[in-house]
């Protein structure tokens, strides 16, 4: 494991050192020939406004299909507001303000016909604190083929045991199905709401920086486990750790302060030979 | 490290800041006494003049005899108190059914749906309502409700009845079960509702699915409390049932299964413990007498219901406390 320290700690040396480990020794970019993937989100000069305040500056990106997309950045950058935009999670403050085109398979995301909650069947969020319900381990996991009125379709209990296998956990709760969500570690009920995003089986998994509240252990089960997604799932990770950003992606958007995207590439080029300076201090560690 | 000149004034002060703070401490802890003291002297006065009931007439007969006529001037009285059993069951699954429903209702409302601004003005809206005094629900009953009854749905409604009597004190308990539970689901975090949306359910399905539930021990603890309420509410039904101790008739079914006609309960006058309670204390009573003791019997019956009702809030409220 890399996982020495957060780069907002790290000295210089050691931040590009643990970097450069990461990237060599990493794995996970290793997916596949494709060439070009086809691309799943497209945002175009989006703004984002709360009230006066600006917290996206025309933003553009293009997020391929079955790749793990890192989005980093300082505090306040709007990294998260970036991630919300994407299934709408905004919808519900009243301040918030949406500016731009972002389109999911070229439909518009917040053209007037667009149901949210459609949306968000497709496109799969994961929080920063493990939130599960206060109720059984199963229906935890049933919940979304249940609200979105799919559970008579398929074999639930199918369902719910792929679900927890593909999040790793189910060799773990097999045998407390019916016991509390909230009877789990912290390490194992954010892989529980893993779990409960991907058993209806999206198309697009947000993660709002899903291992921040975690110990190191669990933390390389989150991360290994979000490796394994790709294969199925478009995942778009937001995160303040640049290492692992850098371990588990494969392509890194760098915000930095004002709500600006300035730098989208490959993961590989993002942390070995960023275009902007910005980019490269805020990497490095000289900033942020 | 310090000079033995320099070292700070660490001593016991003796003097009058002393024996001010202590004062302090016994003046508040007069003050928590004089509720607690208070409590145990009207559950032994209950309990005393309770025994004394009991023991001229048997608890047998007070809690199964269907005849409630206590005679203040002595002699002939009947002390069966099964006719204010069922009034005061009647009211209360009466209040219940109106103020349960409602007060959730309008805590979903007011917890979910409402914008910040309705509910900074529908709020201390439902809070005046729980400060009417209740002698002025026990009119408005009278007056109102059951001329606007009888004018509409029920052409056979008695003056004094219970059915307005238990409509407005269902009424004045949806606050008790709107606050309280909207208390509780206030309290439910947000996150959770973040991931209902995220999962793609709907306001509906995240109000009455993830917020409810992980609300349900607040919300069961008003419901009791709101019954509780309901079962010593004394005003309302003073002023608007009527006072008559009369058991519904027992009517002759299909294929003669007797029953209860809900209409021969809620239509026409009864009596509930506490209408009893006041009614022997309206008389012109000597201590000591059996009606007089009768009424404390009736009190500390009363008194037990409820605190069972509590203790079983209490317990319903941590049992299903969901840490969340």
């Amino acid at each position: 494991m890399a996982t020495n320290g957060k780069a907002d700690t790290s000295s210089e040396e050691e931040t590009e050192t643990i970097i450069s480990t990461a990237i060599e020794t990493g794995e996970s970019r290793d997916r596949g020939p494709t060439e070009s993937p086809r691309t799943v989100v497209t945002a175009r000069d989006l703004d984002v406004y709360y009230g006066q305040e600006r917290a996206l500056d025309g933003v553009d990106i293009e997020i391929p299909e079955n790749r793990v997309t890192a989005i980093i950045g300082p505090s306040g950058c709007g990294k998260s507001t970036f991630l919300r935009c994407i299934n709408r999670m905004n919808d519900g403050i009243d301040a918030c303000r949406v500016d731009g085109e972002l389109r999911f398979h070229g439909t518009d995301v917040y053209d007037q016909g667009i149901d949210p909650v459609a949306l968000r069947r497709k496109i799969g969020m994961v929080f920063q604190k493990p939130n599960p319900f206060p109720k059984s381990i199963y229906d935890n996991v049933a919940y979304g083929l249940r609200v979105q009125g799919r559970a008579g379709e398929v074999d639930l209990d199918a369902a719910v045991e792929r679900a927890l296998r593909s999040a790793a956990l189910w060799d773990e709760v097999k045998d407390q199905l019916d016991s509390s969500g909230l009877d789990l570690s912290g390490g194992q009920q954010q892989r529980l709401c893993i779990a409960r995003a991907i058993a209806p089986d999206p198309e697009v998994i947000l993660m709002d920086e899903p291992a921040s509240a975690l110990d190191p252990i669990a933390t390389a089960k989150v991360e290994d486990l979000i490796d394994d997604l790709a294969e199925e799932y478009t995942v778009v990770i937001v995160t303040h750790n640049m290492q692992q950003a850098a371990r588990i992606s494969d392509r890194t958007a760098v915000f930095l302060t004002g709500g600006e995207l300035v730098e989208f590439d490959d993961t590989a080029k993002v942390f070995e030979n960023p275009d902007h300076d910005r980019v490269e201090d805020y990497i490095t560690g000289k900033f942020g | 490290m310090s000079d033995a000149s320099a070292s700070p004034d660490l001593e016991r002060s003796q003097g009058i800041e002393r024996i001010r703070d202590r004062t302090y401490g016994g003046f508040f802890v007069v003050c928590a006494l004089i509720t607690v003291l208070t409590t145990i002297a009207i559950f032994l006065t209950l309990l005393s003049d309770s025994v004394a009931f009991f023991s001229e007439v048997s608890i047998a007969d007070f809690l199964t005899g269907l005849h409630w006529s206590p005679n203040p001037t002595g002699g002939g009285s009947d002390f069966g108190a099964v006719p204010l059993f069922v009034g005061t069951l009647v009211v209360t699954a009466t209040a219940a059914f109106v103020a349960l429903p409602i007060g959730t209702l309008t805590a979903i409302y007011l917890s979910e749906y409402a914008t910040p601004r309705a509910r900074s003005i529908l709020k201390p809206m439902l809070e005046v309502l729980a400060g009417i005094p209740t002698v002025v629900y026990g009119y408005f009953a009278l007056v109102y409700v059951t001329p606007a009854l009888k004018a509409t749905l029920f052409p056979s409604i008695s003056t004094f009845n219970a059915l307005s009597a238990s409509l407005m004190v269902g009424i004045m308990t949806i606050p008790m079960v709107s606050s309280i539970s909207e208390d509780a689901m206030s309290a439910v975090p947000d996150e959770l509702r973040q991931a209902g949306y995220g999962l793609g359910a709907t306001k509906f399905e995240v109000s009455t699915g993830i917020v409810v539930p992980a609300a349900i021990s607040g919300i069961a603890s008003s419901y009791i409390l709101a019954i509780s309420r309901a079962i010593g509410e004394t005003m309302v039904v003073v002023v608007a049932m009527g006072a008559q101790a009369n058991l519904p008739a027992v009517r002759d079914g299909l294929a003669g299964i007797p029953y209860v006609h809900p209409g021969d309960v809620l239509l026409d006058p009864g009596m509930t413990m506490t209408v009893a309670m006041v009614q022997i204390a309206g008389g012109d009573l000597t201590g000591g007498s059996l009606p007089y003791d009768a009424m404390f019997a009736l009190g500390l019956t009363l008194f037990a219901v409820t605190l069972v009702m509590n203790v079983v809030s209490d317990l319903v409220a941590n049992r299903y406390r969901e840490e969340y």
